[in-house]
Order: structure tokens, then C-alpha cells, then sequence
């Protein structure tokens, strides 16, 4: 089973990103459970959400504690040590950021995948919305999933124009992540 | 979702997502509700399939909970199918209506999403809003994930409709933790549904209004009258029990899924230490026994699906022999040290034998239920067993003890 993190704020769709791929997963004939925890439902606030992915039925209901990986939505959280809390060693990081890692945030972050999802959401939906580009930088970072399932599940969240806007999202976010590795 | 399918279909949808698309799946005649947090996304739900044609349903947009509740228990006496959802502030705030619609019969199916309730303000999980009111003279049924919602929602229906049982039902799970959680939900298909509750239109008609019949209707009674209405009502709720189990069994036959009936049994046989446990937490404790279990330990879960009736014969049969239980209540039951689920089945401790009976608190006001905290619940119930000093009652996420309060 795959433990993944997300952080974000509220309004940066990190609880529909961790939907998508638990549908993602689910369409490959494995099993995916997500959930975010907050209380007040409001813009701005930091959300976290949780994901867990697996070949077996996902029973655990608890919040996560010690992720394979973690994908980070807000860059304003990338060197916050709450985000890498219990991160376990070779751990992997998704991030949406328009800078390169300058310095090696935590000793167990192993590979970090770094897309400038923003500027992507803007250049095709229209505003900074960067849930479904993460979730193409995602696959490519992790390998864990293709990109055909997660382009396949975002109809079940998006229709017509924001459809077609979110597919390019994830296609470019696959294709124009950059990949570090920590040795 | 599609209406004509007769194949069921595999969805990704959240706790909410489950209770809606079951509403629907049950062609309620009228919905009526309010919305509030955890629940709105039932609501918001809802309203996109009324919105949309694919409920065929009187949608009623109420001023606040104690209408939505006002406004089904009148429908369901007119002889509509009815369904409404809640949680915490809004429970509380429909509570005359809710006893009222118990007391006319009126077999009303609810969605109550657990949360703290007032006294302090809290938007987190817990079950204190179903404790606060569990004796209102409902059936209560509660899920430990998603698939089970919907699930039990097509059963709330056959059980409240039954003519036999003519008892509203409310269905709970845990706000946050199993409201927001998406994850893997068969959804089935509308003719399966529909033949699965098709057998409550083979029974005699319940009592109706009907405009233009005189018709005395909502329970009034004096002396002699209220105590025949109250013990019919217990009587009901006792029948309610049998009932759930065929019910259930019909509904595995059907849907080819199975949970138990009034209670789950999972690795009890052989157990000689047992949790004793409800809704989402439960999952958890499952993955912490297989753990556990490869270690040695004869450890098993009992979860209560039904809380009222409460399943008393099944629990003393099914704890019988066993050396300790540790009760897992996610509220508080005020004026008794142990939670309220633990003292519920200490009142029947005598028929348990020489079973030893601890109370765990936990998982109240959002906190999460961790393996660490079930692993501490599991090691101090193997040290009940074996006789050592264990505290009857202990808070599993507070380390103080009640004396100091």
C-alpha cells in the first residue's frame, strides 16, 4: 500500500486532486481511498488530504502519519517541516513550484518532482488552479500509475471546455515535470 | 449514473456521494432537508439529481432542520416514501420532530453524518450527536465505510416500511472521517434496487391520510392509550431485530455482500480477547488485528451495526466464554464514568459471565483513531485477561485521570 500526503490551501483543489487519484487507481483494478481533513470549509486555509492506494481493499480509516510521498500544492509549504513530517526514508515529493530546489529540505526526501503548475493552469483553464497538472506529475515522478487512467478519471469531475482544459493540465504536467534526485 | 443500466457499476464516490446516490436508488417520493456540516454534500447532491431528472422525487427546500423533518414525517403519514440527512447542530435542532415522527410510526429513512454536538462548537467527527438522542425511539444502523452506506440505506428502507416494524430508521457514519472519504462504492443498478424493496409492495397498506377521509393521525394518547402506543413501539423495535437479519440475509443474496446482521463477528470465534466497536474506527481495528493475529494474539472485533435495538442476545452470545472486552466509544456518556456503548452492555454484564469489561474513549472531537492508539486498547485488554490492575475506564488520546476533573 502507497501512503501519499497533500497539502495545500482551500481552493487549490488538493482534495480533488487526491480523488482523482484514487479513481485513477481504482479504474486499474486496484483499490484507492482519499479524504481531507479540515473543519470550516474555507478559501485560503491550509487543507490536507490524505490518500491510500492498494491492491487489497484499503481498510484503515486514519490519517496518515508516515507517507511515501507527498505532494505539496502550495509552494509557500515546500521547506515547512510540518509537510515533511514523517516522511518515510526514500521518500518522493511532488511539487508545484517555478523554482528548482536549491538545498536538500529533509533528509529522507530521496526524489522530489517539480512542475510549475500554476502557470500552466492559468495558460490553459484560466486561473491557478493546479490540482490536475500535480496529479500528471504525479505519474511521471512516481511511475505508480499511467497517465491514460488519470486523463480517463477527470470525467468524472470535469465536463465540456474544463474538461478538455484539465486533460492538456495533466498532459503537460506529465510531460514538463523535472525530476531530482537527493543522492 | 446511469438509470437504465441493469449491471451495477463501479464508482469512486465519497460517504455522501453513497448516501445520496442510494436515496435516489430508492425512488423516495419526497426529500426534504437542510444542509450542514458534514452533510451538504448529500444536499448539494441531491438537488443535481433532482436538478437533472434523475430524482423523481417532491424536493422541499426548508427554512432549517426542524421543518425538513416536520415536512417528511407529514409526507410519510400521506403515505409517501421520504428521506432527509442531517448532522449535530441540525439533529439537535429538528429533536421534537424527530420524537414526534417515531411516536406517529411514521417510517421516515434518515442520514444523520456523526459530529460533536453543542455545548462546545466543534466541526469534527464523533458520535455524541447519535448518543445525545439515541432514545428517541428510532432504529439506528451504522456504517463503517462507504459501501455500507449505501448499503444500509436500501435496507433502512426495508426495515422502516416493513409492516411489521412501521419504525423510522437512521443511518449513521462517522462525519469527516467516512463523509468526505472516497473510495471504491459498486453502485448497484436501479432494477436491483427496485426489486429488492418491491417485496414491501406484496405486504398490507399502512395506515394513511388520505384529504377527504376522516382519519385520527399522529400518536395522542392518555393513561392507558400512551402506555399501548409505547409498548407496541418496544414490541416493534424487539421484532426490528429478527428482522435486520433477514434483511440482511436477503440483501446478500441479492447484492452478494454481507456484513452480519445486527452485529459483525470478525476473527471472534477463537478469540479470547475482543474489541467491542462502531463505524469507521472499526476498519482500523481489522488491519491492526490481522497484524496481530500473525503474531499470536487471539484478539477479534464485535461491531455493533445496530445500536437500537440494541443487539443484546447477540453480543451475550457472542462474547460468551471470552476472557475481556474493550468497549470503543467515540462520546461520552455524562454522569457515568465509561462510555456510553460500555455501559450499555455492562447492563447486561450478569449473562456475560465472568467477562471482564473495559471502557475506551477515543476518537472524540476529530481525534484520530491510530493502530498506536487500537495497539495500546489491544495490550491493555490482553492485561484485563490476565488479571492485572487495568483502569476501568481510560481516555485513550487524554492521559488524566477522571478523578482530577
Amino acid at each position: 500500500m502507497i501512503e501519499v500526503r497533500f497539502h495545500g490551501r482551500g481552493g487549490q483543489g488538493a482534495v480533488t486532486a487526491s480523488r482523482i487519484l484514487a479513481n485513477a487507481f481504482v479504474r486499474t483494478g486496484k483499490y484507492g481511498a482519499s479524504f481531507p481533513m479540515f473543519g470550516f470549509e474555507r478559501r485560503g486555509a491550509p487543507v490536507t488530504a490524505f490518500g491510500r492506494f492498494s491492491d487489497t481493499p484499503v481498510r484503515e480509516k486514519t490519517q496518515i502519519y508516515n507517507p511515501d510521498i507527498l505532494v505539496v500544492l502550495d509552494p509557500a509549504q515546500r521547506q515547512s517541516p510540518a509537510v515533511f513530517k514523517g516522511l518515510v526514508a526514500e521518500g518522493v515529493m511532488v511539487l508545484n513550484d517555478d523554482e528548482k530546489p536549491l538545498e536538500h529540505p529533509d533528509k529522507n526526501l530521496e526524489k522530489v518532482g517539480i512542475v510549475d503548475a500554476d502557470k500552466i493552469a492559468i495558460e490553459e483553464i484560466g486561473f491557478a488552479m493546479p490540482n490536475t497538472c500535480i496529479i500528471g506529475a504525479f505519474a511521471a515522478t512516481t511511475g505508480l500509475i499511467e497517465l491514460d487512467p488519470v486523463l480517463e478519471s477527470l470525467g468524472d469531475y470535469f465536463g465540456g471546455k474544463k474538461l478538455e482544459a484539465n486533460i492538456r493540465c495533466a498532459k503537460r504536467g506529465f510531460k514538463e515535470v523535472e525530476v531530482f534526485n537527493f543522492a | 449514473m446511469n438509470m437504465n443500466s441493469e449491471k451495477s457499476e463501479l464508482k469512486v464516490i465519497t460517504g455522501n456521494g453513497a448516501a445520496a446516490i442510494s436515496a435516489v436508488l430508492c425512488r423516495p417520493d419526497v426529500v426534504a432537508a437542510y444542509p450542514i456540516t458534514p452533510q451538504t454534500e448529500i444536499i448539494e447532491k441531491l438537488s443535481h439529481y433532482h436538478a437533472t431528472g434523475r430524482l423523481d422525487a417532491e424536493m422541499v427546500t426548508v427554512d432549517g432542520e426542524n421543518s425538513a423533518m416536520n415536512t417528511v414525517t407529514a409526507a410519510s403519514a400521506a403515505g409517501a416514501r421520504v428521506f432527509t440527512a442531517t448532522s449535530s447542530w441540525g439533529l439537535v435542532f429538528m429533536y421534537d420532530a424527530v420524537l414526534a415522527a417515531s411516536g406517529a410510526r411514521a417510517p421516515v429513512v434518515m442520514v444523520n453524518v456523526n459530529r460533536e454536538t453543542p455545548g462546545i462548537i466543534a466541526v469534527s467527527a464523533g458520535q455524541q450527536d447519535m448518543i445525545s438522542i439515541r432514545d428517541c425511539g428510532w432504529i439506528f444502523l451504522i456504517a463503517e465505510d462507504s459501501q455500507e452506506i449505501l448499503d444500509l440505506v436500501i435496507m433502512a428502507y426495508r426495515l422502516a416500511e416493513d409492516y411489521d416494524i412501521q419504525v423510522p430508521v437512521m443511518v449513521h457514519y462517522d462525519g469527516f472521517y467516512l463523509s468526505y472519504m472516497a473510495e471504491r462504492v459498486e453502485v448497484p443498478s436501479q432494477k436491483s434496487v427496485d426489486d429488492f424493496l418491491a417485496v414491501l409492495k406484496t405486504q398490507p397498506e399502512r395506515t394513511k391520510l388520505v384529504p377527504g377521509q376522516k382519519l385520527g393521525c399522529g400518536a395522542h394518547g392518555i393513561l392507558e392509550g400512551y402506555v399501548e402506543l409505547r409498548h407496541k413501539h418496544c414490541a416493534a423495535m424487539e421484532r426490528a431485530k429478527d428482522k435486520f437479519e433477514e434483511i440482511s440475509l436477503d440483501f446478500e443474496k441479492q447484492f452478494n455482500r454481507s456484513y452480519g446482521g445486527q452485529i459483525e463477528e470478525y476473527r471472534l470465534d477463537d478469540a479470547e480477547i475482543v474489541l467491542v466497536a462502531s463505524g469507521s474506527m472499526c476498519g482500523t481495528i481489522k488491519t491492526v488485528i490481522d497484524e496481530q493475529r500473525e503474531k499470536g494474539l487471539k484478539i477479534g472485533l464485535l461491531r455493533i451495526r445496530m445500536f437500537r435495538p440494541f443487539p443484546s442476545e447477540k453480543i451475550i452470545k457472542a462474547l460468551k466464554g471470552k476472557k475481556c472486552a474493550g468497549v470503543v466509544d467515540r462520546s461520552i456518556c455524562f454522569g457515568f464514568k465509561p462510555g456510553p456503548m460500555c455501559v450499555e452492555l455492562k447492563s447486561f454484564s450478569r449473562e456475560l459471565g465472568d467477562l471482564k469489561i473495559l471502557s475506551f474513549i477515543d476518537g472524540i472531537a476529530n481525534t484520530d483513531i491510530t493502530k498506536i492508539n487500537v495497539e495500546k486498547m489491544i495490550s491493555m485488554t490482553i492485561a484485563g485477561a490476565k488479571g492485572e490492575n487495568v483502569p476501568e475506564v481510560t481516555w485513550i488520546s487524554y492521559d488524566k485521570d477522571l478523578k482530577e476533573c
